[in-house]
């Protein structure tokens, strides 16, 4: 016997902890970006938003639950008025906090403070290793911004902040740029799937890797699993041979969660729509009763059947794959995940109507934009896109590619 | 997921000194689970997992004890199973989990 975890705990993590290892937590809905990608349909603030006084209540409930850290995101949370204050007051209670942004906020000063702090980090999200590529994805300028704060947080003197990356068939191509821009910033590298989650259902088609980019990406990811943070996100390529470092494992509702800007708990970052809602932390008992009473995550936490996947020789290393990715592409939770390697799920995906495909649950896509170009299949239901003057935009009005 | 778990794996433990004094680092966090516990470190970010709740008791008992022998033998850890805690000790020692005591 091996008394500390060298292997995964997966048997017992599945079956559910009394509170997160970590969380997701989106503190706002606005943003100064319009990524075409983005999975919370970002934008416009929701004035449902929690206040500053239910956001520290929310951080007093993940204190005596002993959530050593919360994954904030958004939208751009810097936006938030209270950001800093929100941050000061995790950190002072003991729960950490690593937080995702676009960098347009981390100026000298700013950086200065956040590599003062121990119990905080950065990502910082990129998505090209070049600015044409980053660019078409995350809107004019926002390479330039990105790299201007890596170097504020360089020249602060923070080490191992993340640089964040999610893997798109145009950057596959750039992990070692990827690796050559972290070094030098003495950051490290972090990346992630690409999910067909909120605005991200629109692209995913022409954006997420093909097969020979997954294997590719696989490969890579054995010989630098070391170096590279993943959020285990990739846990369904797994099934190609040797485990990838990390739980493998979906946490949803078992370790992980998101809580939204409204404070709407979902099962996890990538499945907001009200399927996988679990409550809401302004509720009776607040987030904690969700997170341990909530009848979807009690559901989650029972023995899955596996469906169709359970006959694959692999299934014990991919176990199925990712539940968001499965649900918004209009796959059967109990079946192949999209981006199976067998190629079940491209096989699957030939039977979906694109049409009844799962729509986000909620939408804060700013309205600003003018729809040009080809009318894409989704009009009406998102008319506010902010794809379109993108190269992107063509494959993603359509999803008869499969 | 985005838990951004790295497992000690790829850290080669180096032998461990079960007669000398250890403690938790002060910047680890200890959660007790029914499974054993789990571990965060706040300066390297890194998580572990305690799998039996006797290595917890190895683990709280550290910083009292004279040895980590003596926290092992006072958690209840019989003699043919001090190989493993060893093994287990070295792993979190790896990992900068738990760091030698510098008081003898």
């Amino acid at each position: 016997m091996s008394a500390t975890a060298t292997l995964p705990l997966v048997d017992r993590f599945e079956h559910g902890l009394d509170a997160p290892i970590c969380l997701t937590w989106e503190l706002t809905y606005a943003c100064n970006l319009a990524c075409v990608h983005c999975l919370s349909s970002s934008g416009r603030r929701d004035p449902r938003e929690l206040t500053t006084a239910e956001c520290k209540a929310v951080i007093d409930e993940l204190e005596r639950m002993q959530v050593f850290y919360v994954n904030i995101g958004g939208g751009e949370p810097t936006v938030r008025r209270d950001f800093w204050e929100i941050l000061d007051y995790a950190t002072s209670h003991h729960v950490g906090v690593k937080f995702s942004t676009n960098g347009s906020r981390i100026d000298a000063a700013a950086a200065r403070r956040l590599a003062a702090d121990d119990y905080v980090d950065v990502q910082i999200s990129v998505d090209g290793a070049t600015p044409d590529v980053n660019d078409a994805v995350r809107g004019e300028g926002s390479y330039a911004t990105a790299v201007q704060a890596m170097r504020h947080l360089a020249d602060a003197g923070m080490r191992g902040f993340k640089l964040s990356v999610v893997v798109t068939r145009h950057n596959v191509g750039q992990l070692d740029d990827f690796k050559a821009l972290a070094d030098r910033f003495g950051a490290q590298l972090r990346l992630t799937r690409l999910r067909p989650s909120g605005r991200g259902a629109d692209v995913w088609d022409g954006l997420h890797p093909t097969a020979d980019q997954q294997r590719t990406l696989y490969d890579w990811l054995l010989a630098h699993g070391d170096q590279v943070l993943t959020g285990d996100s990739f846990f369904h390529l797994s099934a190609y041979g040797d485990p990838l470092p990390g739980l493998n494992l979906c946490g949803a509702g078992r370790v992980v969660c998101l809580i939204d800007p409204i404070g709407d708990v979902y099962a996890c970052p990538f499945a907001i729509h009200e399927s996988f809602l679990a409550g809401n932390v302004r509720g009776d008992g607040g987030f904690a009763r969700v997170w341990g009473e909530s009848e979807l995550f009690t559901r989650l936490r029972e023995p899955q059947t596996g469906g169709a996947c359970r006959a694959c020789a692999h299934y014990d290393t991919c176990r199925g794959g990712c539940m968001a990715a499965k649900f918004f592409t209009g796959l059967p939770l109990d079946g192949p995940d999209p981006e199976c390697v067998e190629g079940y799920g491209e096989a699957a995906l030939a039977g979906v109507d694109p049409m009844a495909t799962p729509k986000p649950g909620m939408d804060h896509s700013r309205r600003s934009r003018v729809q040009s170009g080809p009318v894409p299949v989704t009009i009406g239901r998102r008319p506010d896109r902010a794809c379109e003057t993108s190269p992107l935009a063509a494959s993603a009005a359509g999803r008869g590619g499969h | 997921m985005s838990t951004d778990t790295r497992h000690t794996h790829d850290t080669r433990p180096r032998p461990f000194d079960l007669d000398a004094g250890w403690q938790l680092h002060p910047q680890v966090s200890v959660r007790p689970e029914r499974f054993g516990a789990l571990l965060y470190h706040f300066g390297t970010r890194q998580l572990s997992f305690l799998k039996s709740p006797k290595l917890l008791a190895v683990v709280d008992r550290l910083a009292t004890s004279p040895s980590a022998h003596g926290a092992c033998v006072a958690a209840g850890v019989v003699p043919a199973e001090l190989p493993s805690y060893r093994s287990a000790l070295a792993t979190l020692a790896a990992s900068q989990m738990i760091r030698e005591r510098t008081d003898r």
